[in-house]
């Protein structure tokens, strides 16, 4: 007891109290805890044909990063117990809202039929089992994008809960998401108030490189910042910044140092091809300060405070980061959830202000 | 970028330029295939270049994917006098390029080589003829010049035949490679061409675009041409991941790999992402025995151009300062339309010793030219 105290008073030197973790991962535990949550067809399917499970390998369950050693219980996945992420994610960094991005790939199906099935069961499963037992919990809408229809139809079904403040993208799927095919989607996510979460992960339809596929998984998850660069450039190119201006991209998980060096190339590029997107009528750098944010873990900082205080001054806002905790992921040691340099003015902005500017749906529940 | 037509430079160096620089990115063109590159090729692929042409991992038979921005991606005002398309006419690229910018260096990097043709044979056929065209029209007539080996480097065993041909040649500088492989660039199906690089003492040079066949991102392909331009920085940094973390620098320690116009400004980031990823999971790669960015560090340069342009533009100096101002290589892309302009592409306060590190001898030293 003595030591949980010590523990607490310790983080909140850290970080103030109140924060709002952007990107936590409660994990379904097994299929059989869908089951409940699926029609009888699919729950038939799932039995007769057995079904293997559908944790994607974005996410090695044995790997260190998926889980932080003292967040990794002795049996079952991380994330799968309410008791542990309360105590683990919330009451340690005295978080006051976590928003919830299940990792369960359902993305990953071909059938879109299935597919939509099991975003529905996902998402019933969240509500049901996590954001009804814990008033701190928000959560994301996961949508099976293999079906344009059936996304903006999960969109529909789930946004009449307030307590659903975003959907969730992985960083590759079929085709890029800026293409118009899914504007649909976008339209749906303004229209009800929900930020556009994009996070590491793959529908696994290409390689997990430009270049092939790698050998080893440290390339795969090193990839998945490189894949999430990729996808704003399609968002900002395809103009859907300019079709949809009060839709928010967070982008998710995936670093925020190579922010300034990619928008001073894709902004010099801008300037030199824009006849080519003329809808794009401001320069990228601007879209992305008013539109895109990115969560804080994994800060992929610089070894020094000097580079990192010169990084910050690169990012050029003060509004861009969020906090985020990435639990149970295995990101940071202790409580040092924010990297070294912050001004106590900037921590408060990234504890809470530039979550509550983010996600619509936070201010109208939030106490 | 150049985009208008600028009023022609005396062939006088300017005061700006009077500094002798190196260029690690010039592209020269064969005035046609038929008259410059024929005679280097055996007549059996003459006759399957006429019948179908060259076939590579995209679907049209002429031109990009994605259409360019500017006809043959060219600056407007670098079309020979004489005809023929930029880059093709060496006076004309004298008088234009090298002469008024005091090019003392100038890499070749040949961009229709036989590179990506999908049939093995005379993709490395069509490389060793661009190889001779590049001594013949090139290097043997202006001493400033010198060659890339193009290699079918999808095919391993043709291009270490390749390098060990020119091994010695001092006509060439690097072996050259382009960045969007069939599989990533540390794949150890392309290790026997590091070996032999290294062996000849050559550095190896990765210049972006290619014909891999995988979309340019991992979600699927863009739409744009200006998504294709940014994207080459995502494809190298990809390469860049897999040469570090397949172990090609551990293994081929003398090796020098030069990243060709893909930016620069991405690799402190990446290599700060990698050292952290790498202490997490760095069981699974028992075979590194150094952080990433140590690797990088010593083993790798980047060209500059196209330069990325901070605003302010001092943030750069940061960027500079975190690769190592010994390790970029300045380079304009003549005769492309995204080309720097030694006189106005770094407009920041620098020493002297860092001009000519940044503009000249790093290239020097790195391609041995000392």
């Amino acid at each position: 007891m003595n030591v949980e105290v010590s523990q607490r008073q310790f983080s909140a030197a850290r970080v103030p109290p109140g924060g709002i973790d952007c990107d936590i991962h409660p994990a379904v535990p097994n299929l059989a805890a869908l089951l409940p949550y699926l029609d009888d067809h699919w729950r038939d399917m799932t039995l007769q044909r057995g079904l293997h499970e559908l944790d994607s390998i974005a996410y090695p369950l044995n790997a260190p990063l998926t889980a932080r050693p003292d967040w990794r219980p002795a049996k079952g996945k991380a994330g799968s117990d309410l008791a542990r992420l309360r105590t683990e994610a919330l009451d340690a960094f005295g978080t006051s809202i976590a928003i919830c991005n299940p990792l369960y790939g359902v993305q990953l199906l071909f059938s879109e039929d299935m597919a939509a099935a099991f975003a529905r069961a996902v998402n019933d499963w969240l509500a049901r089992e996590w954001l009804d037992k814990e008033p701190r919990l928000r959560g994301s809408i996961v949508v099976p994008l293999q079906s344009v229809d059936y996304a903006v139809a999960e969109i529909e079904r789930c946004a009449a809960d307030k307590r659903f403040v975003q959907v969730l993208m992985l960083a590759s799927g079929e085709v890029p998401l800026g293409r118009r095919m899914l504007w649909p989607i976008y339209a749906a996510a303004e229209r009800h108030g929900l930020s556009l979460g994009i996070h590491p992960g793959s529908g696994y339809r290409h390689p997990v490189t430009p270049v092939g596929w790698p050998s080893y998984y440290t390339e795969d998850y090193a990839n998945q910042a490189i894949a999430i660069q990729s996808q704003l450039t399609s968002l900002i190119c395809e103009g859907v910044f300019q079709k949809f201006p009060r839709l928010k991209v967070v982008l998710l998980e995936s670093g925020f140092t190579w922010l300034p060096g990619y928008l001073w190339r894709l902004s010099k590029y801008w300037r030199g091809l824009r006849m080519e997107i003329p809808w794009v009528d401001r320069s990228p750098t601007e879209i992305v300060r008013d539109c895109v944010r990115l969560t804080i873990q994994p800060a992929d900082a610089p070894p020094s405070a000097d580079q990192f205080a010169r990084l910050m001054d690169h990012m050029g806002s003060d509004e861009l980061l969020l906090f985020s905790t990435d639990y149970p992921h295995w990101q940071f040691d202790n409580d040092d959830v924010l990297p070294d340099g912050l001004s106590p003015q900037l921590v408060a902005k990234i504890m809470r202000d530039n979550p509550l500017d983010t996600y619509p749906r936070l201010k109208e529940t939030t106490p | 970028m150049n985009v208008q037509v600028l009023p022609p430079r005396s062939a006088e160096p300017t005061n700006a330029v009077r500094l002798a620089i190196a260029d690690g990115d010039i592209h020269p063109y064969p005035k046609s295939v038929q008259k410059e590159i024929y005679p280097f090729l055996e007549k059996r692929w003459q006759d399957y270049y006429e019948t179908y042409g060259m076939l590579r991992r995209q679907g049209y038979q002429f031109g990009p994917a994605y259409p360019k921005g500017q006809p043959d991606a060219a600056r407007r005002d670098a079309y020979p006098p004489a005809g023929g398309k930029p880059g093709s006419d060496l006076a004309f690229m004298r008088e234009h390029h090298l002469d008024p910018n005091n090019v003392q260096l100038g890499i070749l990097n040949p961009l229709s080589s036989g590179q990506g043709a999908m049939n093995a044979d005379f993709a490395a056929a069509y490389c060793r003829a661009v190889n001779d065209w590049q001594v013949a029209e090139w290097t043997s007539k202006d001493a400033r010049l010198k060659a890339s080996v193009m290699v079918n480097y999808e095919d391993s065993v043709s291009s270490v035949a390749e390098i060990d041909r020119r091994a010695g040649d001092t006509n060439f500088a690097q072996v050259l490679l382009l960045s969007r492989t069939a599989e990533p660039l540390g794949n150890r199906r392309y290790w026997p061409i590091y070996e032999a690089a290294e062996r000849a003492g050559l550095p190896v040079g990765i210049h972006a675009f290619g014909y891999g066949g995988d979309p340019i991102t991992s979600g699927g392909w863009a739409s744009y041409y200006i998504e294709e331009m940014v994207g080459h920085s995502q494809a190298s940094q990809s390469g860049l991941i897999s040469l570090v973390v397949e172990g090609v620098f551990e293994r081929f320690p003398r090796l020098k790999v030069v990243l060709i116009e893909a930016g620069f400004a991405w690799l402190p980031p990446l290599a700060w992402r990698l050292d952290k990823i790498w202490k997490r999971l760095k069981d699974e790669t028992p075979h590194l025995r150094r952080l990433p960015s140590e690797y990088i560090r010593e083993q790798v340069w980047l060209t500059t151009q196209p330069m990325e342009e901070p605003r302010p533009r001092k943030h750069l100096l940061d960027t500079i300062e975190w690769i190592g101002w010994d390790r970029l290589i300045f380079a304009t892309d003549y005769p492309h339309w995204d080309y720097d302009d030694p006189v106005h592409a770094l407009p920041l306060p620098i020493s002297d010793a860092q001009r000519l590190q940044f503009f000249r001898d790093n290239a020097m030293a790195v391609y041995g030219q000392v």
